[in-house]
């Protein structure tokens, strides 16, 4: 057990150096090792689940020199947040690989090693405590991103994949800037070189520096998330990629942003964080963010690019809730991103479950499919409530504890996350009756219904969405330290005393 | 003849990785005329065996350090550690030139010894300890690689490239020679240590004030060199009309080298007037920058897209050297590594997907690349995200030290631009991945041979160096960390 987090680290590694022995001519030998490689790596983080202790911060703990003349090392370690994440990609990382099967008919090998290759950096990512680490995996996601989009992705997918990786790009070389800053601080202050994160908290940093690295952070985080205005890539993104890979940057490499905030930004650099005009700024991009998304949701006419924008407006709670910098807006805002994680998840394989049939994404299209796929309409309708936060599923704690953060702020902020929530069950429900109700045209009767694998890839999801509606307290269980810890670091003593977890279990119950 | 102009044993194994490089050479043209026509490509191995030879008397050359010659040879860990690097890429460029030549029907023996001439040259520089022998140095090396631009004779872009070359390169070299005189004129000497020491006396040094142009004037002997603005014009011409191998080698070994005696004069000898050229530097640094990554972005010829893109790298370099530091040093030293790697790599790469006669240069020569041939495809995709600077390939951890270098010397205007503009830069690598990859296959692909032999080694070679060093960077940080302090 003393190299868990390693082994959870590479095993889609091993997966990936196995697929490059097995040759091109045989596809079914490459689809079905994939699947192995990806299920196995979804196992082998279930023992953490298991051997998590609840009452300590950091565990699991790794710490390797790497390049000891400038303190890098390599060094893991999660808490119950990094945990949620962790577990999250593994299973998601599977899913999508499942999920690919019919999908994907050219080039598998290189497909399903970028998906390995993927998962290995998203993993280092939540795992990684030494901050070049952290940035090398960070980077590393981008390159097997950047070609599961370009190679396999729709029509515009050169452009959308360019954009991508570029946009990414400008904002990590100024998040290294911060890095770098914070480092020579650091050592300005110690005299140590070290990149271990918990030793760069032990920095006094004057507030101007903070402010300036803070901005350097937030360029490189707010790319990712992604906040307005620097949302622009996602739409493309996330509808010319592949169904798998749209499933991949919505649940996991989107919340790498968020992540990065709370795991960052907001310990690093709180006096930064608590700044006024900070607060306000990302309060209200944030808004903009919900209201501006739902909108644009509403007006379109691309069911895939419908859900795309769904994300922009639903990652908008989850950073409003960050900035709220209280024990509720942090707690939904990290249980909002696994519950986008899940319910966007579900939303992106509909969207490819029907485009594998019917090859076009206009929702003019569609409708009357609940006469010719019942399972398949079920599905949608469940997936749709949970993103639309409808009780008793998964959507509706995240956003009611977010509500309940902002309440305590502003009642403004209230309002705009009561407003998101009604604008996001328009949009939904409406797309929902224009697709799923209605009359059914003849190339939609003879659609065929749900197969057993399509099934499989849903079930876990639902489930899950269905376990964190109604008994949620777990999974707040898990990221009660984390919240404390870093509510504590911003506004120490302030909120002493509100320990989230049972309040919202007792609001549930 | 006093006893001391009669070289000791020692003196001589401090010079022995040029002894043998020459000797190669000459042994090559002893043999060319007794071999026949295309027999002569078995040359190559005489070529290889003798930088092989000379690599390991390189190596062994650090456990004797100290200097020779009267102080004009320095054999130390920087020296060492640039002689190992330019005759590695004289491997690589030997391993790149024989299947090219043989295609080409220009096997010939004289390559070689021009290449190991050259090569011995850059080891020359990289060792040597004063103004005279930087610039014999210099002038080996540059007077081979001259002829080797233009080797394919008959054809006549090689012509003008070489004559282009040798025409501005001579124009340049006179501009240094000029400031080692204003040098030897202001300091009285042309020893390295001497000059440092001399300048160290601060502003009662009479002369001082002229010492800013004869850095200056130096300044335009190196930037030719390394083709950093305002002399960058020529590089893309230049690779454009060589051969691919020798492009390969001339943005390799000839930099590396003048990057070795950039540190060696600036550093060492120039070091205490830093405050002089530092703002020249600065300056340089940016607009070499710049001018590499926006001019690559238009380019739809390979050779000039990567002769742009190694002018851009070499804004990097200079970056590191206005930092003006201990691991400002470093960096460029582990930065000529890991750009020799990715660079030699990439241009190995081309020579192998150009086809005869260079029919296929342009960038959309590469189309469906990624399909016909897999392998090819993948390594060159590694160099590429090498040259951009993606974590877990040398390029990244190249860029890396250096930047952090320019943020210790608090150059935090240079650092934001050099790194957006290293963002701008990817966005030229990528079009040659999204033409591999996403573009139906062109003519070129259909006759394509197999990836094997020499060259494919070369390419391996190079694409596991540049992952390695990308996840294992202490492996030569820390000896390029020990150096650094010898150039002070």
């Amino acid at each position: 057990m003393d190299h868990i987090l390693s082994i959870v680290l590479f095993t889609p590694l091993v997966g990936f150096l196995a697929l490059l022995f097995i040759p091109s001519s045989k596809p079914a030998a490459i689809k079905l090792w994939a699947n192995i490689a990806g299920f196995a790596g979804f196992l082998v983080c279930l023992p953490l689940v298991f051997a998590f202790d609840r009452s300590r911060d950091f565990q699991f703990a790794e710490k390797v020199p790497w390049i000891p003349s400038i303190g890098a090392s390599y060094n893991l370690a999660i808490d119950g947040y990094a945990l949620l994440l962790v577990v999250l990609t593994g299973l998601l990382g599977f899913l999508s690989i499942l999920a690919s099967w019919a999908a994907i008919e050219t080039r598998l090998k290189e497909y399903y090693g970028c998906f390995l290759l993927l998962q290995v950096g998203m993993m280092g990512v939540f795992m990684a405590r030494d901050f070049l680490l952290f940035f090398v995996f960070w980077e590393l996601v981008l390159v097997p991103m950047y070609f599961i989009i370009a190679i396999w992705g729709g029509e515009r997918r050169v452009y959308a994949a360019i954009k991508f990786i570029i946009y990414t790009l400008v904002g990590s070389v100024l998040m290294l800037l911060g890095i770098l800053a914070l480092y020579y601080e650091h050592f300005r202050q110690f005299q140590v070189r070290s990149f271990d994160v918990a030793q760069l908290m032990n920095t006094q940093l004057d507030p101007n520096l903070q402010w300036w690295i803070f901005w350097a952070f937030f360029v490189g985080f707010a790319v990712k998330v992604p906040m307005f205005p620097l949302h622009t890539w996602l739409p493309d993104a996330h509808t010319e990629a592949p169904t798998a890979g749209s499933v991949i940057l919505a649940s996991i490499l989107l919340k790498m942003g968020t992540y990065g905030f709370l795991r960052f930004s907001l310990p690093l650099l709180p006096d930064a964080a608590k700044n006024p005009t900070v607060i306000q700024v990302m309060a209200v991009l944030s808004i903009i963010a919900i209201v501006y998304g739902a909108l644009v949701c509403l007006m379109q006419k691309d069911w895939k690019k419908l859900i795309a924008y769904s994300s922009v407006s639903h990652l908008g709670f989850c950073t409003l809730g960050i900035f709220a910098l209280n024990p509720a807006g942090i707690a939904g805002s990290m249980l909002q991103q696994i519950n986008h994680g899940i319910s966007t998840g579900m939303l992106f394989l509909i969207v490819g479950v029907v485009y594998e049939r019917r090859h076009t994404r206009e929702i003019a299209e569609y409708g009357g499919l609940l006469r010719s796929m019942p399972i398949f309409t079920i599905v949608f309708l469940i997936a749709a409530l949970s993103s639309m936060g409808m009780p008793p599923l998964n959507g509706f704690i995240g956003e009611i504890t977010i509500l309940k953060g902002a309440y305590q702020v502003s009642l403004w902020w209230a309002g705009a996350v009561v407003l998101g929530i009604a604008l996001g069950a328009a949009y939904l429900i409406w797309l929902f009756q224009r697709t799923m109700l209605g009359e059914v045209s003849e190339k939609n009767a003879a659609l065929k219904d749900l197969n057993a694998r399509e099934i499989a890839v849903f079930a876990p999801l639902l489930l899950l969405a269905l376990w964190i509606g109604v008994y949620p307290k777990p999974f707040f269980q898990v990221m009660d330290r984390s919240v404390t810890q870093i509510v504590e670091l911003v506004q120490p003593g302030a909120h002493a005393g509100q320990m989230v977890p049972n309040r919202l279990a007792s609001l549930q119950r | 003849m006093p006893d001391s102009f009669i070289p000791t044993s020692a003196e001589l194994l401090r010079i022995l990785p040029e002894i043998i490089l020459v000797l190669a050479a000459t042994l090559i043209m002893v043999l060319a005329p007794l071999v026949k026509g295309r027999e002569q490509n078995a040359l190559g191995y005489v070529s290889l065996y003798g930088l092989v030879a000379a690599l390991a008397a390189a190596l062994s050359g650090y456990f004797d350090p100290g200097p020779a010659f009267h102080q004009l040879i320095l054999v130390d860990g920087f020296a060492t550690y640039f002689r190992v690097l330019v005759i590695f890429a004289g491997i690589l460029t030997t391993l790149a030139s024989y299947q090219y030549l043989r295609r080409e029907d220009a096997d010939s023996g004289e390559y070689y010894a021009l290449l190991l001439f050259s090569v011995s040259g850059q080891s020359l520089m990289a060792a040597s300890n004063d103004l005279i022998m930087i610039f014999i140095g210099l002038e080996i090396s540059s007077l081979a690689s001259y002829v080797m631009a233009g080797f394919l004779r008959n054809r006549a872009q090689a012509i003008e490239a070489a004559l282009k070359y040798f025409l501005l390169g001579s124009f340049a070299t006179a501009f240094l020679l000029y400031g080692v005189a204003w040098i030897y004129g202001i300091t009285g000497s042309t020893y390295l240590l001497t000059i440092r020491s001399v300048f160290e006396r601060g502003a009662q040094t009479p002369g001082i004030l002229l010492a800013g142009a004869a850095a200056a004037l130096i300044f335009v002997g190196f930037a030719f060199k390394v083709a950093a603005w305002p002399f960058q014009s020529w590089a893309p011409d230049v690779y454009q009309g060589a051969p691919v191998p020798v492009a390969a080698f001339l943005s390799a070994g000839p930099k590396a080298a003048a990057f070795a005696v950039f540190v060696r004069v600036f550093v060492t000898a120039l070091g205490p007037i830093g405050g002089r050229w530092e703002p020249l530097f600065w300056l340089s640094a940016l607009a070499t920058m710049l001018i590499g990554n926006f001019a690559a972005l238009v380019q739809t010829n390979i050779k000039r897209l990567l002769a742009y893109s190694s002018i851009a790298h070499a804004g990097y370099v200079l970056v590191a050297m206005t930092a003006h530091s201990e691991i400002g040093t470093a960096a460029v030293m582990f930065y000529m590594a890991a750009y020799v790697l990715m660079n030699v790599g990439a241009f190995a790469v081309v020579a192998h997907v150009c086809g005869r006669q260079e029919r296929f240069v342009e960038l959309e020569d590469f189309a469906g690349l990624g399909e016909r041939q897999p392998v090819s495809a993948a390594l060159l995709t590694v160099f590429l995200l090498s040259l951009i600077g993606v974590p877990l390939t040398a390029g990244f951890f190249g860029k890396f030290y250096i930047f952090r270098a320019a943020l210790q010397a608090d150059l935090v205007w240079l650092t934001v631009l050099g790194l957006l503009a290293s963002a701008v830069a990817a966005y030229y690598y990528l079009r040659i991945i999204v033409i591999m990859y996403m573009h139906q296959p062109a003519e070129s692909a259909a006759e394509l041979p197999p990836l094997r032999g020499a060259l494919g080694a070369a390419v391996w070679i190079s694409a596991a160096g540049t992952l390695v060093l990308g996840i294992f960077p202490s492996l030569i940080l820390n000896f390029a960390g020990n150096s650094a302090l010898l150039a002070r």
